[in-house]
């Protein structure tokens, strides 16, 4: 172990250890003082969050090559961290109120949250499929954290089987990717993929990885299980789960397929196009039936993975693939914030026994509760990708991106499908306005201080996108 | 000052919202004088902004130009300026927001706060949308400007108002959306997102040209809107507040024909020519339509509505004419129908927070219980069917002359001049239809109206002296336009020509 291999794991390091210490100390939290676990690991993480920011610019590989940190995994590296440290604020209150406050909440979430670090970094399938092992096994335990429920335990087991499942397909297809190419290593995979014969059997192994992405990051029609999960786990494990294992799906997905099956582009492009399409199309619509508030937020994250999906199409074109890198990023950051907003509102209208979550629950919040309200309508405004704010700014870059890379029909798609997910935002917007109604809301400090943050980046970056655009065209992967 | 004139012009009502967050709920009448004075001091601004200007000068002024985001390949600019095609819309937009905050004063009790919030970021969207040089900034503003008249109709309007907000955001969204696409074509392929340089360059192939004016026109002709893309706007007047409607038909639409000048003509010239006579076909369409469904109304404020697709198609009629005379004749008529129909909308809604009622079978006979009342609607009533003398007919007048001169020019092609007869003849309709108007509310029979009004304990009184005042600047510009047009076309004339200039004419 040389110091490269040490920088290049640096803060997957500190935070792991971090994590294990906090599961001791944890031990000596009396039962009714568990917010103090809570501030420690989000200490951690921000610990952590100094370490990432601190490498900006660094490009290293560590361990033979099967971790690197670039600007690729050091932009996604500081997301997954803030969505971490959102995670736990909104989780602080609401595992009180639930009556599930328990030390290890956030133990399994530091631990998850190493995972997805590990797999936005993996430059070796063996260790994405590690880093996926990693990062989902605690979110399984974390979907079924509200034991005595049954639709938790429900979503816990769910999540688990299908989770297994397509871990089954990602293991085969590198089985079938090392068959063809005698290595697992992504940039040894290029190589050989070149001078090997074994291009059926490359095409498989890369198409079964896409199936045990696709269940992760919930693209269609790999998506079944994920409104069952969302709406049975805990609400501020739902709103962790839909961010955080996204983005290090998506991170992973990206790095595997733009380093070592640019190869495969002819044949991939099709498919991303197909599923990118797809998934926009399923999930928007769908979401247009839907009355319950966290169905409804989970169809919308399935249409979002659509459009994100759409910065994968021009993997292979060289020209574009940076740009549509530095858009997925950037349209990774708007879905963040918006997202965790959104189920902020979700969680301050929450009440015990899974009530308080009908759509319908929402009318005259803007009398009631206006800052609220109005957070809630920035988020759904954003999600629809309206200005001003983040979400519309997003969307631009995506579009351009696609259009870059000649993808004009796939375009079209994306903007004739946000005109549908606008009906369906609008209702919401229209039930907390424009109805009459008594909802009470639960006000807790760090809740609404998470609302009012995520509100203020959605809108205000929205203006000053600057630094961010340029953070993420400077994120490209490492190729060699 | 000068130098970020333009962005105080269009900020300024930030200063009004941000005071109205400060003060309490309760205390409506203070919420609402906050409300006029920051709209009365853009007014101010916008007045100081005209004398600053030079109508000598073709081009842009007051330009203030700053990188914006100029990172990862874009380059995208605040980029602001006023010429003579927009110096108008914006002194029409400042003027219509105090106008109608004022004549909200007693009809909206509810929510104030929120209300006044948003017709002020309204303001700033509308003004942003005709400042705007950089398509990006433009995009924002003119997306911008729906959410804030969503909340408007869907919180203070009519009965089905949920329905009605909810199909103009759509109906409007699905056309700008089109536009996003055209515009990130262009800014990404001419490597910046600045109007002027992008004229400047030029050179974009004919075939490219035709799909970018397609989608840049659809979106400005939802909002206009043409026939037939106009079903959202019967819904969405009916059901919005008065002042809502007033802002609606006073503004809002005219974003849509002010698109057409600004962008689509020196941008896509080929393609303007060869689109010019189809635009005109649909504009005749609609001047004829809009008239005859206008006269089929039983609901006051929906034959009002109506009209709006009438008078909107003289617009296109005239700014698809492609010369000096239509083009001006139709920024002069996108004033005058400003100021005509929001005033229309403004008695109307006058009207109908003593009534509750707009059915035209239970008017009749009002003339002689509320004579100011009448008197000022038969002004507007004139004006708005384009009597000699008032506004809307130099306006008109204009047009035809522009389309007339069109059609001889070949602009048109196989229309020739017959868009212009048969266009004329939707000015005949309309004083056929506005006189109706007129004669079944004010004339005849004392109608039902009065004593069902009796019923909830208060007689129908005449206008009171707020709404006189909210009326006065209307009624001058209405006499001044119809009698001395002449300032207000010198204002456009440099603007139009160098624009007309930069067609490739036949």
């Amino acid at each position: 172990m040389n110091q490269s291999d040490l920088t290049s794991i640096l803060p997957l390091t500190i935070l792991t250890v971090w994590a294990c210490a906090l599961l001791l100390v944890d031990l000596f939290i009396p039962k009714t003082r568990k917010g103090i676990t809570a501030l420690l690991s989000a200490l951690g993480l921000a610990v952590t969050l100094g370490f990432t920011v601190s490498q900006v610019g660094s490009e290293v590989s560590g361990f033979n090559g099967m971790v690197v940190l670039d600007g690729f995994s050091v932009f996604v590296n500081a997301l997954l961290l803030v969505s971490g440290l959102l995670g736990v604020a909104l989780a602080y209150g609401y595992v009180k109120r639930m009556g599930i406050e328990r030390g290890e909440y956030y133990t399994l979430l530091l631990f998850s949250v190493v995972g997805m670090m590990l797999m936005a970094q993996a430059a070796d399938l063996i260790v994405v499929f590690l880093a996926l092992e990693l990062l989902s096994i605690p979110l399984y335990v974390l979907a079924a954290f509200t034991r005595n429920k049954a639709e938790s335990e429900e979503a816990g087991l769910k999540y688990f089987l299908l989770g297994a499942f397509s871990s089954g397909f990602l293991v085969y297809g590198i089985a079938l990717i090392f068959g063809a190419t005698h290595t697992t290593n992504i940039f040894a995979i290029v190589s050989a993929a070149s001078t090997s014969t074994g291009g059926l059997l490359l095409t498989i192994g890369a198409a079964l990885l896409l199936i045990g992405f696709g269940f992760k990051t919930a693209t269609v029609p790999f998506h079944m299980w994920t409104p069952d999960v969302y709406q049975g786990a805990p609400t501020a494990v739902t709103a962790f789960m839909a961010s955080g294992a996204k983005i290090a799906g998506f991170a992973a997905l990206l790095r595997v397929f733009a380093t070592a099956f640019p190869s495969l582009a002819v044949d991939m492009t099709d498919i991303f196009w197909a599923l990118s399409a797809l998934t926009m199309i399923v999930g928007n619509f769908v979401a247009i039936s839907q009355t319950d508030i966290k169905r409804l937020l989970a169809y919308s994250s399935i249409a979002h993975a659509g459009y994100i999906l759409m910065a994968f199409v021009p993997y292979g074109n060289d020209a574009v693939r940076d740009v549509s890198i530095a858009a997925g990023l950037f349209y990774l950051v708007a879905y963040v914030f918006t997202n965790f907003g959104a189920w902020g509102v979700v969680i301050a209208l929450e009440k015990e026994a899974g009530k308080g979550l009908a759509l319908n629950d929402y009318a005259g919040l803007s009398k009631r509760h206006p800052a609220l309200a109005a957070a809630m309508a920035v988020f759904m405004i954003s999600l629809i990708g309206f200005p001003p704010t983040l979400g519309m700014v997003g969307k631009f870059y995506l579009f351009r991106a696609v259009l870059d890379g000649g993808f004009v029909w796939l375009a079209i798609i994306g903007v004739l499908t946000s005109i549908v997910s606008a009906f369906y935002y609008l209702r919401v917007v229209v039930i907390m306005y424009m109805r009459d109604g008594e909802p009470t809301a639960e006000r807790e400090t760090w809740l609404d201080l998470t609302t009012a943050v995520t509100a203020l980046v959605t809108v205000i970056v929205s203006f000053v996108p600057q630094f961010l655009f340029a953070w993420a065209s400077e994120a490209v992967l490492k190729l060699f | 000052m000068e130098s970020f004139s333009l962005t105080l012009l269009i900020f300024f009502p930030l200063v009004g919202i941000l005071v109205l967050l400060l003060l309490p709920n309760e205390n409506r009448n203070t919420l609402r004088w906050t409300a006029l004075i920051a709209s009365l001091v853009a007014f101010g601004i916008s007045l100081w902004v005209l004398t600053l200007f030079k109508s000598s000068n073709p081009n842009l002024q007051l330009v203030e130009k700053y990188n914006w985001i100029t990172v990862a390949g874009w380059n995208i600019q605040y980029h602001l300026g006023i010429d003579g095609l927009s110096v108008l819309l914006v002194l029409l937009t400042t003027l219509l927001t105090p106008i109608s905050i004022l004549s909200t004063w007693t009809a909206v009790e509810e929510r104030v706060k929120e209300y006044m919030i948003f017709f002020l970021l309204l303001e700033i969207g509308m003004n942003g949308v005709f400042l705007a040089q950089d398509l990006f900034l433009f995009y924002i503003f003119w997306e911008f400007t729906l959410v804030p008249m969503y909340f408007i109709i869907g919180i203070w309007g009519g009965p089905r108002r949920i329905y009605a907000a909810l199909k103009f955001f759509l109906y409007t969204m699905a056309g700008s959306i089109l536009m996003l696409l055209a515009i990130l074509w262009l800014g990404v392929n001419g490597g910046t997102f600045s109007l002027p340089d992008l004229i400047q360059q030029g050179g974009i192939p004919a075939n490219v040209q035709w799909l970018l004016f397609i989608a840049f026109a659809a979106a400005f002709a939802i909002k206009v809107p043409m026939w037939p893309l106009h079903s959202w706007l019967p819904d969405a007047h009916v059901e919005a507040p008065t002042a809502g409607s007033v802002i609606l038909a006073g503004v809002l639409l005219k974003l849509g024909t002010y698109g057409f000048v600004r962008f689509n003509l020196p941008l896509f010239p080929e393609a303007t020519l060869q689109a010019a006579p189809w635009i005109a076909l649909l504009a005749t369409i609609g001047i004829i339509y809009g008239a005859a469904v206008s006269y089929a109304q039983a609901d006051i404020k929906k034959l009002v509505a109506y009209s709006s697709v009438s008078h909107l198609g003289f617009v296109m009629l005239g700014l698809f004419a492609l010369n000096p005379e239509g083009i001006s004749g139709a920024i002069l008529q996108m004033i005058n129908h400003g100021v005509s129909t929001g005033a229309l909308f403004l008695l109307v809604g006058m009207i109908y927070e003593q009534t509750h009622t707009r059915e035209f079978k239970v008017y009749g006979g009002l003339w002689k219980i509320t004579p100011v009342y009448g008197t000022i609607m038969l002004i507007v009533v004139l004006s708005s069917m384009g009597l000699p003398g008032l506004n809307g007919f130099v306006g008109e007048f204009t047009i035809l002359l522009g389309a007339w001169g069109a059609g001889q020019s070949g602009v048109f092609y196989w229309g020739n001049v017959w868009f212009a007869a048969i266009s004329a003849l939707g000015v005949i309709m309309a004083a056929i239809y506005m006189l109706y108007l007129f004669q079944k509310m004010f004339l005849g029979p004392q109608g039902d109206v009065v004593e069902e009004t009796k019923k909830h304990g208060h007689a129908i009184r005449d206008l009171n002296w707020r709404e006189i005042v909210t009326m006065i600047p209307l009624l001058l510009l209405i006499f001044w336009i119809g009698l001395y047009p002449a300032p207000f076309f010198n204002l456009m004339a440099p603007a139009v020509n160098h624009l007309v200039g930069m067609l490739p004419l036949p």
